[in-house]
Formats: C-alpha cells, structure tokens, sequence
C-alpha cells in the first residue's frame, strides 16, 4: 500500500498521458481525461501533505532492489507539498487553457505533453537517487521543449532554441557530474553519499562531480549568472504553458539544489557562503533587469530569477528558521508567479498586446481584473498581510539573527525594486487610459476557466497569508527533516530490505 | 584503456564545445551531439574498464574479474534519451531554419527580443500548422 502511495504521483500523469493518446482522436475526451487526472494528482498531493504533516515519511525501494544499486523514492514534507503545488498548477494550467480560442489539436497536444512534463516533475521532487534525478529532468525537458515550441512562429522558435540548447547543455553537464560522482564514491544513492560526506570522507573527485552537479541546478534554478536562458524565452511561449514554467520549473532546480546541499552540509560551510553571494547577486541583478523591460511577461520572467535569489538565500544562510523561509517561500511563490502570468495573459488578451505602452485603461473596464493582479502583484512585493510578507519577513529574520547584513540590505533592496515594477506594470496597464480605446476589450472576456484559475490561485495566495502559522509550522518542520533526512539515511543503514 | 577513453573523451568535449561557439545554429546542435557523447563516454569511462567478464551471475556461481554493469546500463539510458532530445532539437532547427533563412546564432536569438506584436499571438490561429 505504502508503495503505490510512493509511485502515485508519477504514476498518475504518465497513465493519464497513455490514456489521452489512446483516445487522441477524440478532443474533447483528451481534455476530460486530462483533467481528471491533474484532478487526481492534485488529491493525491493533498493527501500525501496530510500523511506528511502527521509525521509520515514514505519512502522504498523500486522493485525491491536493496538500497544503493535499486532506486531509492522517498516522500517526505517537502517532497509531498511539492507534489500537491504540482498538482494545483498543473490543473490550474490546463483549467486555464481550457477552451481558449485555439485549435482543437494544438489543445490537444497541449494537455498531452503538460502530463508528460507533470510526470517528469513529480519524479523530480520523489526520487532519491542522483541518476534517477538525471532521467526525470530529460522526461521533463522533453516535455518542456515540445511546449515552448508548440505553435511555431518566428519569435517562439527562436525562444524554443535558446531554451532547449542551453538546457540541454546544464543537463550534459548533470550527467557528466552524476559519472564522476560514480566513479568516486561507487554510489548514486543520495542517502550514502550524504553520509560519505557528514563523515567528511570524499574525495577530490567526490567533490568535482558534487560541484558540477550543483553547477547543473544553478542553470536550471537560473541563478546569477547563469540565469540568461530564461528571460530570452519564457515570454515567448503560449501563455498558460510560460505560467506554467514560470511556475514549476524553476523551482525544480530551487528544490534539488535545497535537497543536495542540505543532504551534504548540514552544517554551514564553504558551498553556503559561496551560495550566499551568488543569492544576493542573483536577487539584485533579476530586479534591476526587471526595471528595464517593458512589457509584461519579460518584467515578470526577470523577476522569476529575483525570487529565486530569495529561496537560495533562505538555502545559503541554513539555519533552522533560514531553510524554513527558504521552504515557505517556495510554496508561496509558484502560486503567485504562475497566478501572475495568468493574469498577464488576460491583460495582454483585453487590451490586444502585452507591450506596456499599448496598453491601459483596465482598471476603469475591469475592475476585478485589478484586483486579482493586485493581490499576486503585492504578494510578490512583500505586502503585509499576503503570503510574501512572510515569507520575506521570516527571510529577513533569519538573516539579521545570522547577522548576515549585507543579505538583509540585499533582501529589502529587491523587495522595493520589486513594488516599483510591479506599480510600473500596474500604472501602465491599468491606471493609464488606453491609447487606442476602441481596442480594449474588443477580444472578449474570454472562457471562464481563465478568471476561475484566476481567482482560485489568488484566493490560495491570500490563504497562505492569513494561514501563515501552520504553513509556517509545516515549513519549520520540513527544515528539520531536510538536515535530518531519516528516511534518505535509513535507506541505507537497513540495506534497502 | 582508461588513458586512452579519457583523452577520447576530452578531445570529442572541446570538438563539441567549439562547434557550441559557432555562429551557425546547425554546428551548435551537432555540437551538442558530439558533447554529448564525449560525457557518455567519460561516465563509461568512470566505471573503470577492469573485468574481463559479463556480469552474469547463475545460481551461487561467484563471478570474479566482472566488468561494471552500471554504468554501461546508465550509458544506456543516457544515449536513448539523448538521441531522443537531439532529434527533437533537429526538428526545431529544421523549422527554425525555415523561418529565418540563415542560421546565424545571433540573428535567431535578436528575434526573441523584438517587441510582441500587437496581435495577440495567443488568440490566432498558430502559424506554421498544417
């Protein structure tokens, strides 16, 4: 039972997948049984939440192969709140796409390679073994590649090119790392390579590949400086599929950077103060090109990247509270991102273009859309009460306790630049009056399960920062368990049974 | 054996990285091919090439002098998906070929950055589909 719970959520898209193709013919049958199944994917995340939250650790061993040759999986706090994050914006993804005015088969194709990228995520976030991590990223990245070009046309392919060779590259490059980490410490397991290094018994080549392979997550996290990939094609890609990497697959590389290096380094080292500055870097520099772009999504893509400044912060600074901020912040900021480039579509749809000098005039024809970009806008801010504040709050906390100044300035720096651009897209696009108000509004609301993913996710955000407690509590018990990491050692010290 | 498969090795990463360097998207994504097969062939080559012997074992048969199974199997996998990616990265530099004429790095990514068009491109029929 324990162990069909583990497989579940990748099992979940990747049977979904296989039954839309059975019935690719049918449209309207690919949609319904795709959306069941992020439906699914998403109880199957809530619940392994609430087995989690009682304490639970999931974790075995793929067809009983003993623990450092079979594949490890294991399920652990932030492993299944990850998962049910997946599962809310995978639904909300295709809740959003449904119905839009596109062909019937580029819907279609759509649904499909959003399951197959669901599936390569979820793997990400379970598994725990190095190469078994290399294999969900490439299942991932092919999904991902086929989404950022779905469509053609001459700027997305472009975009498709920049992403897919560069991440193709950062994936090389992983591999590469996972042989050399073979090679020098015979194991692939994480768990024994965590205890090859508490015991502080790598080698050089232990080290190389680790570093590599930190290197590898850096990319695909896009920290500075090597976050260049991202802002050149997130914005060019449909909508709902750039809301849904700006969502998740950022945080893919966020995530196992946070799992590898508290793994390793429980305790503060080089690699955090290495960290640190790369953080403080990567905040300031995301926000400052935020600052010069000017139109929508190319000023929230720059800001994906300042935000994962934050996270990595929480990482570097790796006291208890600090990884708890790091983990709360994670949670809080794929809702708001994605919710925001939700947003941003509908923008861009009611006034005819996402280039800021073209639009206006949206918070006198649509009230309610300004409001719910005012509540992911201010979340991403900072805001007090909304689930920003406190996720910047507990950051900057733990940062002053650290005494860690230059962090703190960093922290608030970005939080300011951040409320500037964001009043930047607000003024343009909302305050100013329309150049051309015969335009506005002219391609309709749209489908309603736009402005139903809308508000769902907004209330979600809103949610969080009137609940910060126990998602604050859950969050401060995720830190824990990721330095502690029972089941990841366990595995190991049990042989795998 | 390992001296030779890790100067293989290095000299097939900086054939690849500089074809990486070119200016022509077609020698850019050859150029991964080829990287991409030096690093299969270092994490072979990482395994150590000792053992003479198929890992097979039957019954309580002790095999001594066995080759390292995992990482040929780990090799394995990395070709299928890497070919897979790489036929893939084809087919978009086929398109992209078509649409912008020339190949030059530059010119392709100096497109992402020109400014979104005033027609949504998210409410219109998608070019380029048959």
């Amino acid at each position: 039972m324990m162990n069909i719970l583990l497989v579940l959520p990748v099992v979940i898209p990747l049977t979904t997948l296989l039954l839309g193709l059975l019935v690719k013919r049918h449209h309207a049958w690919v949609s319904f049984i795709s959306l069941a199944g992020s439906l699914a994917l998403l109880a199957a995340g809530v619940w392994l939440v609430m087995l989690a939250a009682q304490g639970v650790v999931l974790s075995g061993q793929m067809a009983n192969w003993a623990a450092p040759y079979g594949i490890s999986l294991v399920i652990d706090r932030l492993s299944a709140v990850m998962v049910a994050i997946t599962g809310v914006i995978g639904l909300a993804t295709l809740v959003y796409a449904h119905r839009q005015p596109m062909p019937a088969d580029f819907l279609r194709d759509v649904h499909l390679f959003v399951q197959g990228l669901l599936a390569g995520i979820c793997g990400a976030f379970i598994t725990a073994d190095v190469f078994n991590l290399y294999v969900w990223f490439e299942v991932l990245l092919i999904g991902s590649f086929a989404l950022i070009a779905l469509g053609g046309g001459e700027r997305r392919l472009a975009g498709a090119m920049t992403y897919l060779v560069l991440n193709m590259l950062a994936t090389l490059m992983f591999l590469l790392a996972a042989g050399l980490v073979y090679g020098s410490t015979g194991t692939l397991n994480m768990g024994e390579l965590a205890l090859i290094f508490r015991a502080d018994q790598a080698t050089s080549g232990a080290w190389l590949g680790v570093m590599l392979m930190l290197m590898s997550f850096a990319v695909k996290a896009a920290l500075f400086p090597l976050f260049g990939w991202l802002p050149a094609s997130y914005h060019v890609a449909w909508t709902p599929v750039s809301a849904l990497f700006a969502g998740l697959l950022t945080k893919v590389g966020v995530y196992a950077l946070i799992r590898m290096v508290t793994l390793l380094w429980p305790e503060p080292g080089m690699v955090h103060t290495v960290l640190l500055w790369v953080a403080c870097a990567t905040m300031i520099i995301g926000v400052l090109g935020a600052a010069a772009q000017t139109e929508v999504r190319r000023i929230l893509s720059f800001h994906i990247v300042s935000q994962v400044g934050y996270m990595v912060l929480g990482l570097a600074l790796a006291t208890p509270l600090a990884l708890a901020g790091a983990v709360f912040y994670l949670i809080h900021h794929i809702v708001v991102k994605a919710n925001l480039f939700f947003v941003g579509g509908v923008a861009a749809r009611l006034t005819g273009s996402e280039r800021l000098a073209a639009m206006g005039g949206l918070y006198a024809s649509k009230p309610l859309l300004a409001v719910l970009f005012a509540i992911p806008a201010l979340s991403l801010a900072g805001i007090p009460p909304l689930s920003g504040f406190w996720a910047k709050f507990v950051l900057v906390k733990a940062s002053l306790d650290a005494g860690v100044w230059i962090a703190t300035f960093f922290a608030l720096l970005t939080g300011i630049f951040t409320l500037l651009s964001m009043s930047k897209i607000w003024n343009e696009s909302f305050l100013k009056a329309h150049p051309q108000p015969e335009q506005l509004g002219v391609a309709g609301d749209g489908p309603r399960g736009a402005w139903l993913t809308m508000i769902v996710l907004a209330a979600i955000t809103v949610l969080i920062g009137f609940g910060a407690g126990p998602v604050m509590e859950y969050a401060v018990a995720s830190a824990e368990q990721l330095v502690e990491a029972p089941a990841y050692l366990q595995l190991i010290e049990r042989g795998g049974e | 054996m390992e001296w030779i498969a890790a100067i293989t090795a290095g000299i097939m990463a900086a054939l690849g990285v500089w074809m990486m360097l070119d200016r022509h998207l077609m020698r850019v994504v050859l150029g991964i091919a080829v990287l991409g097969n030096a690093i299969n062939l270092g994490v072979l080559t990482t395994g150590r090439f000792a053992g003479e012997r198929a890992a097979f074992v039957f019954g309580n048969e002790v095999v001594t002098d066995a080759a390292n199974p995992l990482p040929q199997a780990l090799v394995l996998t990395a070709i299928v998906i890497g070919f897979a990616l790489f036929v893939f990265a084809l087919a978009v530099l086929k398109r992209t070929h078509e649409l912008h004429g020339d190949k030059d790095t530059d010119k392709v990514s100096a497109s992402t950055e020109q400014p979104a068009p005033d027609h949504n491109e998210d409410h219109h029929e998608p070019e380029g589909r048959a």
